[in-house]
C-alpha cells in the first residue's frame, strides 16, 4: 500500500472512528496501536465501526473477521481493510 | 462482568443504552438489525407501525437482547474467537420469559467449557437496557 493511499485509509478510519467509536478520548490522540476497547469503544460501537467501514470502504466483512482484533486498533483495522482490498 | 463460584457457576452481565441501539437502526437500517439478529428476535421486535423516533422497531427490545448477547459471551470467554451475534438467540416464549438458542461456534463454546442450560433476565427502560446470564459448568 503506497504512502498517499495509506494515509488516505487512515483518515478514513479516524473518521469512521470518530463518528461511531464513541471512544472516552480524542481521536487525534489514538497511536496506530491504541487499543480501541481500552479507549472506551463498546462492543455495540464495535458494530457500528464494522458497518461504516463497509459503507466506506464498499466491502462486507466475512464472519471470520468479525471478532475483537481486527477491530482493536487503528492498525488493525487498517490490515483488515487491506486484506479485504486484496492488498 | 464475569464471575466464577467454586461450584462452578458463570455470571455474566451487560448494559446497552437504547438510544444507541436506535441510532445504529437509523443509520444503517436492515443492514444492521440482519447482521446482529435472527428471523426470530427480529420478528418479535418488530412492531406495526413507527415509534416516536421513526423506527418500525422496538429499539429497547432490540437493545436488550443485545445485552444478552453481550452477556451471554462473558460467559461463554470466548477470547478472540467472537462467535457470530446471530448465533446466540433470545427465544421468546409463550409465557413472555426468553430462553437461550445457541448454535454454530457458541454451542461449540458452551460445550467445550461443560456449560449447560443458560438462563437469562432482560430488563429495559426508557434509556438503558439490560440482561444477566448466568449458567452452571459441569467439569
Amino acid at each position: 500500500m503506497n504512502q498517499e493511499i495509506r494515509m488516505t485509509v487512515e483518515e478514513t478510519i479516524r473518521g469512521v472512528l470518530s463518528d461511531h467509536g464513541r471512544l472516552a478520548i480524542p481521536v487525534e490522540s489514538l497511536t496506530d496501536e491504541t487499543d480501541l476497547f481500552g479507549a472506551g469503544m463498546t462492543s455495540h460501537a464495535s458494530v457500528n465501526v464494522m458497518l461504516a467501514l463497509e459503507d466506506a470502504f464498499d466491502f462486507e466483512f466475512p464472519e471470520k473477521m468479525l471478532k475483537k482484533s481486527t477491530f482493536e486498533s487503528i492498525d488493525a483495522i487498517r490490515s483488515a481493510v487491506a486484506e479485504m482490498a486484496g492488498g | 462482568m464475569t464471575a466464577m463460584t467454586p461450584s462452578g457457576m458463570r455470571v455474566g452481565m451487560d448494559l446497552v443504552e437504547v438510544a444507541q441501539v436506535a441510532e445504529s437502526v437509523e443509520r444503517f437500517g436492515e443492514r444492521y438489525v440482519s447482521r446482529i439478529y435472527t428471523d426470530h428476535e427480529i420478528a418479535c421486535c418488530r412492531r406495526d407501525g413507527r415509534d416516536s423516533r421513526g423506527t418500525t422497531y422496538a429499539v429497547e427490545s432490540l437493545a436488550a437482547r443485545f445485552a444478552a448477547k453481550e452477556a451471554v459471551l462473558k460467559v461463554l470467554r470466548p477470547g478472540d474467537e467472537q462467535p457470530a451475534w446471530r448465533s446466540i438467540e433470545l427465544h421468546r416464549m409463550t409465557g413472555g420469559w426468553c430462553e437461550i438458542r445457541l448454535s454454530g461456534r457458541a454451542a461449540e463454546l458452551a460445550t467445550e467449557a461443560g456449560l449447560g442450560e443458560l438462563v437469562v433476565s432482560l430488563s429495559h427502560e426508557a434509556t438503558l437496557a439490560a440482561a444477566v446470564v448466568v449458567g452452571w459448568c459441569t467439569p
